[in-house]
């Protein structure tokens, strides 16, 4: 809003009444005030906490374990025994459900670290440096965009069979930094223009402690956000491969591979075989978007909470 | 260029003079309006009880600084706040109450009756349509005009404001206009319905000194055109001081002082207005060495939101008593003939009980002990020799693509001696800037050579650069900008002194000290920066600058994006760190008032070269180069019989481009001595790149002009 | 200007390029063509086995850096090699991409306008209950990936085939035509019919990408200057907000459209799949199940250079639109 209106924050003088409060708290806090007043956001977060809490203990609400087959009950309607059913070959839906959840929120949140954080170096770096190295590192980032990644993925996925399903962390955070990358490239130049940048340039501090000290922070909203939103992606890409069989494979399970194998039921009685696993992970990318949005949010005076992404 | 020519040396008369205050019906009256913004923090009551009337042909003045309310009335007016604004009070023109219509009987208003010029004109035009078509739909909007005829007018309005080949300029976008241009267009689309208001807001704020001449007078010339009454807000005084019939002064969202200019700018009745008036560097300061310190307003405007029922003004005023704590003044007459002010104090400002100009305590600054040794006898802190920086000039967004060669920089030289201040002055685009940063880089400079106590910076190595970075220091312009929003201000203050090596005990100490020594206490080392207002932070800026005790601070603008009251406070006292500190300061403004008041030298740039430099009673006093004539005659002075007695002289055309650098001397095309030299001595001036040589018996003036000579403008 | 098109487009040719080998390097040493062989009963006998591997250039007896040069020789004279099938994978590609080409162009076409209308429409009324919804609905759409929305559509139609009964079902959920459909009309109908659901599964995400980005940019321009001008000139406040606020509020979405929009067409392997269309998404996936080589490299190849047109697209559309813009 351009409107010259007075800026009802206007700096009261506050000096000379007593000693300071401990004011990072104090930007915490705000933040988590803001945050909290938003609805949607609030019921990401208390959402997420109960889904993980559910990934990692509704385990012990039936005995069935994924990799067992109840083969006296196949196909089975929701039962006691079996809370979500059982499929052709008789898993229980419910231990399968729980357990894809479990790996899936652990990629999520081990791929999105890993791309954030190589979205936040290699994006400072080629800001602040200039020159070739930012040439490079454009170039590389625009090669690793035309690289069709989902189709990278799957033509690498050989690679992976039969090994840990850990290794496709690294594989995705490989194909899901440069969109981050540039985004924090774009702000890194703005920053790096910013007086105090300069200032402490003048007095001597070495570049990589001013992109720590300085560069860092101020752009660390964008990538708690980016963060946030990359959990979602990459939980989705690991289904998207998983559901096409080309990334997490039996005996392990994800959200995928149970939404894949219900997916065969959508269009038979047995619907529910694909209605529960895909319910709980639409469920999870909600609670992240909200949370992610709400940060957005929080964190951004500005934020009109209308902007896209 | 037909209405450039007539535009080149100003009519000082054709101006009604203050006696002459209209009389019968008010076009526009405004009665106790109020405007309210509902926000997280509470009501702001962002405007207070305005009122006031406008007679045709008048000219009002609302000064104020930031956030005291003045543009959030005129809005109000237009009925363009937001929704989350509580508008009451009363708005009428002529006789018709305008608050409360719908947006569609407000539409027939805007425009037509009242129109508007917003400050930024940078923004103020939708980017994807031409000038033309949207000074045509200015037309349309109220007149039942077929496309051809408002086409025409539309070109007329374009050559009445000034605009030079109007058929080819109608379909430009206004992108390709300059800033000045695009003020023009924004006027051009005022006066299109001969409205009967013309309302300002800020119209000169964002533009150049020069600009700025240009464009009060063509406001001056579409008034008289118009014959409306014209709604002027500023926070400049020296603005107001030559266009205004008539003067409110706002404070904390209410009207403080209220009228005929003279009235307000001799003999004001309220401290704010005092003090306002004493906290502006004058140009006209007279006296060859007796500076005249300025005084500066204490503290910061209150908050709008929860105001006690108290002065607004009563923390910040020196001459408070117990009755200004106690309730609101009221505003009304000081006395029998004179005009209303809001204070609780006006009977003795009136009476002379309280002299007016010893309300605020006059500040001492101190000499400085180097001040009796001539310059000769004084060491050389820096010498920039024949320094130059182009960029090469990029176009295209798919085909990125060299075009041409920015000359920001094209040769520059000056050297500063010990305990002196260098101002560096000029318009926007002038390579000022520029200048400082390849003066910081400390490496070889593209030409010229850059030295610090006689080391040239070009044969440093990598230790001794980091050490010679002692030595040298900025402070920004933008205090918001320069200070890290995250980091508390001791620890920004301790960054140099930890980057050079400092421990963690010396360097808190260290902080405390400097702390005090720019007027802060050291308990505010653990805030942030976003809890102390423009000028503290300032301040702070000043206080990491000589942590490491430099030799040179290089001072970019450093007031200008300050109040004018706080202004004040930080000249004192960056005057003051000088003389007690024996520094050198390299003083980068475009306010040649500033300049004027603390500098020893001047130096006045344009399109990358030094035009004219020397100490600041030479080149103040008598201007040798047609550019600082311009320059000093563009500003205005708060002083009303001054403004009216001055002739102006008027530039005509744009701020050329440093990508467009005129072949010869660089500033022909605009030079009003240019245009009456002879055919031989123009061609000299074509063919011939003038050098800087020392004006003949003067001994520290020189001047980079072929037919230099002096004219007093001020 | 001449030699700055050659420049970009030359650093374009060689992304690509490298993109395409990249993937037929990865693929050749990802894939084991000759597993598949040795796994099929009865076995095929060796001679065969290793013909044909030859004949797809995918024998794994040859080094894999003899096999890429002879790849990359045969593109460069317009030959892609041979599919799994020993088809000429120019062949397949044509018949692929007109499936894939088939099924996108109306979603492509559909989400564009509708995305851009409907985030108009929720920025002047932001903050109401229709804006709340419109997001609400964004994000479940955001929150449902295809492989979910595409199996859901299907349960959906399932359940009103069966609710409205009759002999041929209601909404068709499996390939492009129904074999059986007579006449121009009947022909048409069927195609549509097949069509609506994919178009539906393709078009919501990119609906709610453009609508939310869309509100942005016109939420940005509500609070502009220009437009307070406008207002002030005398312009009604609708009148304001559509001739300058969302003329200049679609720039950069059309930006996003164009560039979304020329990518859709590298396929829909999701949608695809869930509704048996064989264009190039379902192609790629069996080429991968396959150990097609060939095949593979194709549609990266293809994909690839979408990606770049779209990307030079997307700013010719911003230099045509806004005249700050130069080419």
């Amino acid at each position: 809003m351009s409107i010259p209106i007075i800026d009802s924050g206007q700096t009261p003088d506050v000096l000379g009444d007593g000693p300071a409060v401990s004011v990072q708290s104090g930007r915490a806090r705000l933040v988590w005030r803001r945050f909290r007043r938003n609805k949607l956001a609030m019921v990401g977060l208390v959402g997420l906490v109960l889904l993980f809490v559910f990934a990692f203990t509704g385990g012990h609400l039936t005995h069935w374990s994924p990799a067992e087959n109840d083969f006296v009950n196949t196909q089975s309607a929701p039962s006691s025994d079996h809370l979500f059913g059982t499929d052709d070959a008789g898993h229980d839906m419910f231990a399968q459900t729980v357990s894809g959840m479990q790996k899936s929120l652990i990629i999520g949140l081990l791929v999105a670290a890993l791309s954030t954080g190589t979205a936040g170096i290699l994006g400072t770096a080629a800001a602040y440096f200039g020159g070739w190295w930012d040439k490079a590192i454009v170039w590389f980032t625009d090669l690793f965009l035309v690289v069709p990644s989902l189709l990278m993925l799957i033509i690498l996925s050989p690679y992976f069979q039969g090994t840990n399903w850990i290794i496709l962390v690294p594989m995705i955070a490989l194909f899901n930094w440069m969109i981050t990358s540039r985004v924090v490239r774009g702000m890194t130049l703005t920053v790096r223009e910013r007086e105090f940048v300069r200032a402490a340039r003048y007095m001597g501090v070495p570049s990589w402690t001013i992109i720590r000290r300085h560069i860092l922070p101020n752009i660390s909203s964008i990538l708690i956000v980016d963060f946030t939103l990359n959990v979602g992606a990459a939980i989705i890409t690991e289904s998207f491969l998983s559901f096409l069989g080309f990334g997490i494979r039996t005996p392990d399970v994800s959200l995928g591979t149970v939404i894949d194998d219900g997916s065969n039921f959508a269009s038979t009685d047995q619907w529910y075989l694909f209605a529960f696993p895909a319910a709980f992970l639409v469920l999870i990318i909600l609670c992240v978007n909200f949370i992610g949005d709400g940060l957005r949010d929080a964190l951004d005076p500005n934020s009109t909470g209308g902007s896209a992404r | 260029m037909s209405q450039n020519d007539h535009l080149l040396i100003a009519d000082p008369a054709g101006r009604p003079g203050p006696g002459s205050a209209r009389t019968g019906a008010p076009v526009l009256s405004v009665q106790d309006l109020h405007v309210t913004f509902a926000s997280e923090a509470g009501d702001v009551r962002a405007v207070r009880g305005v009122s006031y009337d406008l007679h045709p042909g008048e000219v009002l003045g609302i000064v104020g600084e930031s956030g005291s309310g003045k543009s959030v009335s005129s809005m109000a007016i237009l009925g363009l706040l937001p929704d989350n604004a509580k508008v009451t009070g009363s708005v009428k023109l002529e006789g018709r109450e305008l608050l409360g219509l719908s947006d569609k009987a407000m539409s027939k208003v805007r425009g037509k009756d009242i129109a508007m010029v917003f400050q930024d004109p940078l923004s103020a035009l939708t980017p994807v349509f031409t000038v033309g078509d949207q000074i045509v739909e200015a037309l349309t909007v109220h007149q039942d005009l077929g496309k051809e005829a408002a086409r025409k007018r539309a070109l007329d309005l374009l050559d009445v404001v000034g605009i030079p080949d109007p058929q080819r300029r109608f379909k430009n976008f206004p992108h390709e206009f300059s800033g000045g241009m695009r003020q023009r267009v924004m006027i051009a689309m005022a006066i299109a319905n001969d409205p009967k208001v013309i309302l300002c807001d800020e119209p000169t704020t964002a533009l150049d000194v020069t600009i700025q001449a240009q464009i009060l007078e063509a406001l001056k010339n579409a008034q008289e055109l118009t014959g409306a009454a014209i709604l002027m807000i500023t926070h400049d005084l020296g603005v107001v001081a030559g266009f205004a019939d008539k003067v409110t002064v706002m404070y904390a969202g209410r009207p403080v002082e209220q009228g005929a200019v003279d009235e307000i700018y001799y003999r004001p009745r309220m401290p704010y207005t005092i003090g306002l008036l004493g906290s502006i560097p004058r140009l006209d300061e007279s006296g060859e060495h007796g500076r005249r310190p300025l005084t500066p307003i204490e503290g910061n405007p209150p908050s709008m939101v929860d105001l006690p029922d108290a002065c607004p003004f009563v923390a910040r005023c020196p001459i408070a008593v117990d009755a200004c704590r106690a309730s609101e003044p009221e505003l009304l007459p000081a006395g029998p003939n004179s005009h209303p002010s809001a204070c609780h104090r006006r009977a003795d400002l009136e009476s002379g009980t309280i002299p007016v100009d010893q309300v605020y305590p006059m500040p001492e600054i101190p000499e400085a002990a180097l001040d009796t040794v001539p310059r000769a006898q004084r060491e050389t802190v820096l010498e920039v020799k024949g320094l130059q920086k182009h960029f090469p000039l990029l176009r295209g967004a798919v085909f990125k693509r060299r075009v041409g060669t920015v000359k920001a920089v094209d040769g520059i030289s000056f050297d500063i001696r010990e305990g002196e201040t260098l101002g560096l002055v000029g318009e926007s685009g002038c390579g000022k800037t520029t200048t400082l940063l390849e003066i910081l880089e400390l490496v070889a400079p593209q030409a010229g050579s850059v030295a610090v106590f006689g080391r040239e910076a070009a044969n440093l190595s990598g230790r001794e650069r980091m050490e010679m970075r002692k030595d040298i220091q900025i402070v920004f312009q933008d205090p918001m900008a320069s200070l890290d929003p995250r980091m508390p201000v001791g620890d920004a203050i301790a960054e140099p002194l930890r980057t050079h090596g400092w421990s963690a005990d010396k360097a808190q100490a260290r902080v405390a000290e400097l702390l005090k020594l720019v007027g802060l206490e050291p308990y505010h080392a653990t805030r942030f920066p976003r809890e102390f207002s423009g000028g503290q932070r300032q301040r702070i800026c000043v206080a990491r600058a000589l942590a490491l005790n430099p030799k040179v601070v290089i001072l970019d603008e450093p007031v200008s994006a300050l109040d004018v009251s706080i202004q004040a406070g930080v000249i004192n006292l960056l005057d003051e760190l000088r003389a007690k500190l024996g520094l050198s300061y390299l003083f980068v403004a475009h306010d040649l008032s500033v300049v004027r008041h603390i500098a020893d030298r001047v130096a006045v740039m344009y399109l990358g070269r030094i035009v004219e430099i020397g100490d600041v009673a030479s080149v103040f006093h008598a201007p040798s180069h047609p550019y600082t004539q311009a320059l000093l005659s563009a500003i205005p002075l708060p002083d009303p019989h001054k403004e009216r007695e001055r002739t102006r002289i008027l530039l005509p055309g744009d701020l050329p481009s440093p990508a467009n650098v005129p072949s010869g001397c660089r500033f022909r095309d605009r030079c009003f001595k240019y245009a009456s030299l002879s055919e031989a001595e123009q061609k000299k001036c074509r063919d011939e790149d003038p050098t800087v040589v020392a004006r003949p018996g003067r001994e520290d003036h020189a001047t980079a002009c072929h037919f230099a000579g002096a004219l007093e403008v001020v | 200007m001449g030699a700055f098109i050659v420049r970009r487009l030359l650093n374009y040719v060689v992304l690509v390029f490298i993109a395409t080998s990249l993937a037929y390097l990865g693929a050749a040493t990802a894939f084991h063509p000759k597993d598949q062989y040795l796994q099929k009963n009865p076995p095929t006998p060796a001679v065969v086995m290793y013909h044909e591997l030859d004949e797809r250039n995918g024998n794994p007896d040859k080094p894999v850096l003899e096999r890429y040069v002879k790849w990359v020789d045969g593109v460069a004279h317009g030959d892609f090699g041979k599919t799994w099938q020993l088809d000429s994978v120019q062949k397949h590609f044509s018949i692929s991409v007109w499936v894939t080409v088939r099924l996108v162009s109306v979603a492509a076409v559909l989400s564009a306008i509708l995305g851009v209308l409907i985030g108009s429409f929720q920025a002047v009324r932001q903050y109401k209950l229709s804006d709340h919804s419109i997001t609400f609905a964004s994000y479940l759409i955001f929150a449902m990936p295809v492989f979910v929305l595409a199996p859901f559509l299907k349960l959906i139609a399932v359940q009103v085939n069966k609710a409205v009964g009759g002999d041929t079902p209601l909404l068709q959920y499996q390939g492009e035509i129904d074999p059986n459909a007579t006449g121009f009309f009947g022909q048409l109908f069927s195609r549509a019919d097949h069509l609506l659901l994919p178009t539906i599964s393709l078009s919501l995400g990119l609906i709610a990408f453009y609508s939310r980005y869309q509100r942005g940019t016109m939420l940005d321009v509500m609070g502009s200057d220009f437009l307070r001008t406008a207002r002030a000139k005398g312009l009604r406040k609708g009148r304001a907000i559509l001739k300058h606020g969302v003329r200049t509020a679609v720039i950069p979405v059309m930006t996003l459209v164009t560039y979304s929009t020329i990518t859709t067409f590298a396929g829909a392997i999701i949608t695809e799949r869930v509704f048996g269309w064989n264009g190039l998404g379902s192609w790629f996936t069996d080429a991968t199940r396959h150990a097609d080589v060939n095949s593979v490299a194709m549609i990266t190849l293809f994909s690839a250079v979408l990606v770049l047109i779209a990307g030079m697209l997307s700013d010719v559309i911003t230099a045509v639109l806004d005249p700050r813009v130069r080419l």
